[in-house]
């Protein structure tokens, strides 16, 4: 089965604004798509809208082929969402955080796995650390571990390089463009200038007028 | 982080094709039970506290009206169920907000398994942990109440079976005002009305122990009213949820 997320005259409104209108999206497997805008020009709105998350809004959502409402379930099981707040409980280890997202992900358990992806993202001798503790740069690679733990197609990441060190930039750059060429897909917000690259495709939500997918 | 030549491509490959949807929600509702148990029990002021305010007020009832034994009996039941059931309503506040502001709770919403599901672990957590320990304790305030000796038992049993219900139904309240700053008083209003059922029956339920009725009939409308908090509640609390998120 191939991999395809597309919108159709996708529009939002919020406080008597709109915030893109007339939006078309078709984004296939191999794909980076960096949605870019000014502070407030909906990025994250967007991207939950795109992840399922708003129902407010105009226009249709289609996952392979097939509409969003009738696909949800399919949609979810290829879908990693990474939001602005990482979603990691400050009173657990990172491996418990991450015990709980492999099983939430219906993952078999596998400890070994998540060891892994900690080392991938630099938290070696931080797995028994309540996450409370670690600078918010680590809890966000805590969170980017799943990248690595759990295998999915599409990846929506908002403001992945938040708090991020250089280096782990880099890596995380690296990841990503990774992911599109073994034939994911990565729908992604940021502020930070993405290295030019085939894959790359970016939407630039501007100041409420129409929008068009570049 | 490994770059892209570290990664192990092949085995990556597998992973990166579309995917079905797979079974596994018993694991994913053990898993949260356990990280719900394990969250709790770090923090063990949010378990203390609504014993804590249980054992206080009940303390303060025979200064405050009277040491008198016979009044204090007639009108112990009503007065333990009371403050049971503000003790377990002070606690549901907490009961999605930390997900909420952490951002686990979009993560639970956005999992493959089914909402419901899920969420009747996490309100099956904060019985184990607000409703059962009540329950428990609630004899042992009766004592101060001096409440006859035949009733301990029916007390509590009838805050065990009462309780479960006021937590499912509680979590239907405490998810819809999760996306609001200050909720708390809203809370009250919302689940109060429906706590009403459960606060005639179960403090009846201790009434006719002391006055050696019988009350298996209090008990089974107790445990038909958990029986249908079960059936709905996990629904309206997916529902609601996804109302909070949404706004």
């Amino acid at each position: 089965m191939s991999l395809r997320l597309q919108a159709r005259k996708l529009a939002c409104e919020r406080d008597d604004r709109w915030l893109f209108r007339g939006l078309d999206l078709d984004i296939r497997a191999g794909e980076i798509v960096r949605v870019e805008g000014p502070n407030g020009s909906g990025k994250t709105t967007l991207l939950k809208i795109l992840s399922g998350q708003l129902a407010d809004y105009h226009g249709e959502l289609f996952w392979n082929e097939a509409p969003m409402r009738r696909s949800r379930k399919a949609f979810l099981a290829n879908l990693l969402y990474l939001g602005h707040s990482p979603g990691v409980k400050a009173a657990l280890t990172p491996l418990e955080n991450l015990a709980w997202y492999q099983a939430l992900a219906g993952e078999p358990d596998d400890a070994a796995a998540r060891l892994e992806a900690l080392a991938s993202v630099g938290l070696v001798g931080f797995e028994e650390v309540p996450a409370g503790q670690l600078s918010a740069g680590q809890q966000r690679r805590v969170a980017l571990a799943r990248l690595t733990l759990i295998p999915r197609p599409l990846w929506v990441l908002d403001e992945p390089f938040t708090a991020i060190d250089r280096d782990g930039v880099v890596a995380l750059e690296a990841r990503l463009s990774a992911h599109a060429r073994q034939g994911g897909c990565v729908l992604v917000t940021t502020h930070h200038a993405l290295a030019a690259s085939s894959a790359l495709r970016r939407i630039r939500l501007g100041q409420g007028g129409d929008d068009a997918g570049a | 982080m490994p770059g892209p030549d570290a990664s192990p491509v092949s085995e990556q490959q597998a992973g990166v094709a579309c995917r079905e949807p797979r079974e596994g929600t018993a694991v994913a509702v053990r898993a949260t039970l356990k990280r719900d148990l394990v969250l709790m029990l770090r923090r063990r002021s949010e378990v203390l506290n609504p014993l804590v305010f249980f054992a206080l007020v009940i303390t303060l009832f025979p200064i405050g009206i009277s040491p008198d034994p016979a009044l204090l009996a007639s009108i112990a039941p009503g007065l333990l169920w009371v403050a049971a059931l503000l003790a377990a309503l002070l606690s549901l506040d907490s009961l999605f907000r930390s997900d909420f502001e952490d951002g686990s709770l979009e993560q639970l919403l956005l999992s493959p398994q089914p909402l419901p599901a899920l969420v009747l672990a996490k309100v099956a957590v904060h019985w184990l942990l607000t409703g059962l320990p009540l329950a428990l304790m609630a004899p042992v305030l009766g004592i101060m109440l001096s409440l006859p000796a035949g009733s301990y038992a029916v007390l509590a049993l009838s805050l065990a079976l009462g309780s479960a219900s006021l937590s499912l139904i509680g979590a239907i309240g405490a998810a819809l005002i999760v996306g609001l700053s200050r909720g708390g008083v809203l809370l009250s209003l919302l689940v109060l009305p429906l706590y009403i059922p459960v606060l005639i029956f179960g403090a009846g339920a201790v009434q006719a122990a002391i006055l050696g009725a019988g009350v298996a009939a209090h008990l089974a409308i107790l445990g038909a009213l958990l029986a249908v908090a079960l059936m709905f509640a996990p629904w309206a609390i997916a529902a609601s949820l996804r109302i909070s998120i949404n706004g």
